[in-house]
């Protein structure tokens, strides 16, 4: 049996090791399809549906449908790169995004991707959501205002830091984002800004306390390459910085 | 005065009747909900404590199920059935006269404790309608003159289970009888001719009759069976009732009447495949079933057609019943799973298919009521009495509920490949303009198209018809079932979270008279993109009713759009500067942005 094998996408043949799903085997053959619920550390939750291409003519996740041999790919059509735009102007048009005034901005994935696919607009009438802020932790601080669900701080704290300190409640449009403590507070919670869980917010939604400007507007991760060069995903670095 | 709550169990008492199981959490939620009028942070913390459960994780379920709640409803907890058949029999208004007369706001529990009413997605009784829910019994076939009694009642404080019995009569509502309804499993019979024929041949025989999933999908039951049979390890069995489909209520009827068949099926896939326990995962609707039901497994069980050495055959199979708590997507097979498990009923990603890794990480059969029942059926008469039955594609004969704008609305067991206009013909639904078959996440067809089949190739269905005649705005109709996708999302993936609530919003605007052209391209294009992009079938089918009606009813929605010219804003510009004019005292004419 042979553990290669090769695949199509968007026409061009590429290579992949058995069991790879569509994402890894792009990025490992530099190829960039934008996600945001996806990191390589963490199995595939497959929630913001960024990554979705065209597989042998049906939707589906690059990030965790797995590759088949002489399979047909198909990512950067007219037609998926629209609907990708659609997926980010919904979650600009969901939360409560300021990004002028976001100590993220710069270093924010989404913003990012839609830099990167081309969005002008958010298309769609804000919802205006009323979230509240919790800046109870002395080191970081949550604004909900931003999350997306992505739930790579659940993953993160329960998979790295075995402290399972954020959840979810709620459904369909009242999903939220849960902390773990009586209280609901992330001052209560076992949290720390040693944690994985404090690295991974792909947003503006969990960020460090007084680091905000240490790296000016301007001279940030995304404001100097488009997202698009970062292909799998490399190691977060430090929020702020 | 009785306490229509009945006795508060404790919490400790809760947990231990469980037997402090964490995927009992949903039903021990239920009880608390059900004793107290809802879930105290104090019990979320209990349960979070004794099953050694994140808070986070117990507080997420409370805020997923609609019949849980944080705050106390009130001590009678009245719903009304929403669905549109459900409304089409004066639901909305029955509901309002309620309210009006207790003096409370639809939602909203009572100053003083004493009631909520509110609406709730489909409660499965829609030929029966207005159908609905009190301190969770089902009633039927509500009246203004029934309102104006319950009204004093309440206020009385007498408890739901004192008031008139044929307030909570549930008709079979059976018309017409095939096959399946006529064949009636003495107990144990079919597993002994199972047993008998041996369990590899029954297999083969489930294989060869060509049934498929009774609960819309499709999937050879026999294949799903093999598939298991084929993997190693522990199995599960379970059911899937979960019924929320609007317009479906044939599990509904037999889970009341064929339970024994039901039981008998899921006995034999699990001694086929060595599974050792099965769970009915059945929607909290159905929750007045469950005393007879367990009656019957009780009886099983005194039979030994359950328990240890099922019928001499030296394996062990039981059965439990968990029930849902008002979520429609868990009628998707790996939802059910997830709340099977006490969680949140967000559906997997697939592969592995539940065959692999299902319930508990282990192999399952995930089946629904009627295709157990069928089974069992076939397993005692052979796959060539059943397969006699339907179309090439298409074996075997299906439940079909039926409601709406007919004059007979029931349970009619017709052969799979039945035409429209003849289902129409039997029901006294000739009148119909539009029939939806397979729900809100099916296929609406108007007349041009009558003569399209019910079966897995063309219209396929769980068993929701609802027939609509030429009086009924299918525009409203849209709007009623955007809203209920836009409810029902579970919130997991963008496409659904954020699209359902888009749709809800344009079809607003389009049924009030306020949408213009370009809304409707609006629907359109979220409605595709929806369907494509979407995590599982709750958002891929959630746009199917808005889309087809505008393909088949365009004069409808054309008819009621604003001229170009009108174009009415997302938003009231006159309303938005109101506060600023009254500061700054502005009132003149050149100030006002509309002018009559
Ligand atoms: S807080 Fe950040 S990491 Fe966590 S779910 Fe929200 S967006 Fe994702
Ligand atoms: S399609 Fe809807 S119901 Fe299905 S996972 Fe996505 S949000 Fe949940
Ligand atoms: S990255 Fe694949 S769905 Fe989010």
């Amino acid at each position: 049996m042979a553990d290669k094998g090769h695949f199509s996408f968007d026409g061009v043949q590429l290579p992949f090791l058995q069991g790879q799903t569509i994402l890894q085997a792009a990025a490992d053959a530099g190829h960039y399809i934008p996600h945001l619920c996806y990191r390589p550390e963490f199995p595939p939750h497959g929630s913001c549906k960024l990554c979705s291409v065209k597989a042998n003519g049906k939707f589906t996740s690059a990030c965790f449908e797995p590759v088949t041999e002489g399979m047909k790919v198909e990512s950067e059509t007219p037609e998926i790169q629209g609907y990708r735009k659609r997926v980010v102007q919904m979650l600009f048009a969901e939360g409560n995004h300021y990004c002028p005034f976001c100590q993220q901005s710069g270093n924010c994935k989404l913003q990012a991707v839609a830099y990167h696919l081309g969005m002008e607009d958010t298309h769609y009438a804000h919802q205006y959501p009323r979230r509240q802020l919790d800046a109870s932790h002395p080191d970081a601080m949550i604004d909900y205002d931003r999350c997306i669900l992505c739930e790579l701080c659940v993953r993160a704290s329960r998979d790295v830091d075995h402290k399972q300190v954020f959840g979810v409640a709620g459904r369909g449009i009242e999903a939220r984002l849960l902390v773990n403590s009586p209280s609901g507070l992330l001052g209560d919670s076992r949290f720390s800004i040693t944690d994985a869980a404090a690295q991974v917010c792909p947003v503006g939604a969990i960020v460090p306390k007084k680091a905000a400007f240490a790296v000016p507007i301007g001279q940030r991760r995304y404001d100097t390459h488009d997202i698009g060069e970062e292909l799998a995903c490399p190691p977060s670095e430090n929020k702020g910085d | 005065m009785a306490s229509p709550l009945g006795q508060s169990a404790t919490l400790h008492d809760i947990a231990a009747r469980h037997l402090h199981a964490r995927h009992r959490l949903l039903q021990m939620l239920r009880e608390v909900q059900a004793s107290r009028s809802y879930v105290p942070e104090e019990a979320i913390q209990f349960f979070a404590h004794v099953l050694n459960l994140p808070i986070a994780r117990v507080r997420g379920c409370v805020e997923f199920y609609s019949f849980l709640h944080t705050t106390p409803r009130g001590q009678f907890d009245v719903y009304f059935s929403d669905s549109v058949t459900d409304r089409m029999a004066g639901s909305q208004i029955v509901a309002k006269r309620l309210a009006d007369r207790l003096g409370v706001t639809l939602g909203q529990p009572r100053a003083d404790g004493r009631v909520t009413v509110s609406m709730t997605s489909c409660t499965g009784h829609c030929e029966q309608a207005p159908a609905g829910l009190v301190n969770g019994r089902v009633f039927t076939r509500m009246t203004e003159a029934r309102i104006e009694k319950m009204a004093s009642l309440i206020e009385h404080g007498v408890p739901a289970s004192e008031w008139p019995a044929e307030w909570f009569h549930v008709d079979d509502g059976i018309r017409e009888r095939g096959i399946t309804l006529d064949t009636v499993i003495p107990p144990g019979e079919a597993i002994r001719a199972a047993l008998a024929r041996g369990l590899p041949a029954t297999l083969d025989e489930v294989e060869r009759s060509g049934l498929q999933g009774r609960g819309g999908a499709g999937f050879p039951v026999g294949r799903k069976w093999r598939g298991a049979f084929d993997t190693k390890g522990t199995h599960y069995i379970t059911c899937n009732a979960d019924e929320g489909e609007p317009g479906t209520f044939k599990d509904r009827v037999l889970l009341a009447k064929y339970a024994d068949e039901l039981f008998e099926g899921m006995t034999i896939a699990g001694l086929l495949v060595g599974a050792k326990k099965g769970y009915v995962y059945m929607r909290g609707e159905y929750e007045y079933m469950m005393e007879g039901l367990q009656t019957v497994l009780a009886e099983r069980r005194a039979a030994g057609l359950l328990g240890e050495n099922v019928c001499e055959s030296g394996l062990d199979f039981d059965l439990r019943i968990h029930l849902g708590a008002g979520a429609y997507v868990c009628g998707e097979q790996s939802a059910l799973l997830e709340s099977l498990e006490g969680k949140r009923g967000i559906p997997r990603v697939r592969p592995p298919s539940a065959v692999k890794i299902g319930l508990f990480g282990q192999s399952t059969i995930n089946n629904n009521v009627e295709s157990f029942v069928q089974a069992a059926q076939i397993a005692w008469k052979g796959a060539d009495w059943f397969s006699a039955h339907g179309e090439a594609k298409s074996r075997g004969t299906k439940l079909l509920s039926i409601a709406g704008d007919c004059q007979r609305p029931g349970i009619y067991e017709l052969p799979l490949g039945t035409t429209v206009r003849e289902v129409l013909a039997r029901c006294g639904g000739e009148n119909a303009k539009a029939v939806q078959v397979g729900g809100p996440a099916g296929t609406c067809v108007g007349r041009a198209e009558f003569d399209r089949r019910v079966s897995y190739a063309d219209l396929s269905t769980g068993g929701s018809i609802m027939v609509f005649n030429d009086l009924r705005d299918m525009v409203d109709v849209a709007r009623q079932f955007a809203h209920f996708f836009a409810h029902e999302s579970c919130g997991f993936c963008t496409p659904c979270r954020v699209g359902t609530q888009m749709l809800k919003h344009y079809a607003d605007k389009i049924a009030d008279g306020q949408g213009t052209q370009r809304d409707l391209e609006q629907v359109s294009s979220i409605g595709e993109f929806v369907k494509a992009y979407s995590h599982c079938g709750l958002g891929e089918t959630a746009p199917n009713t808005l889309l087809d009606t505008i393909k088949r009813f365009p004069e409808e929605y054309t008819s009621r759009l604003l001229a170009e010219a009108d174009f009415v804003p997302e938003f009231d510009l006159d309303a938005s500067v109101t506060e600023s004019r009254a500061l700054t005292g502005r009132h003149d004419q050149l100030d006002q942005i509309h002018s009559d």
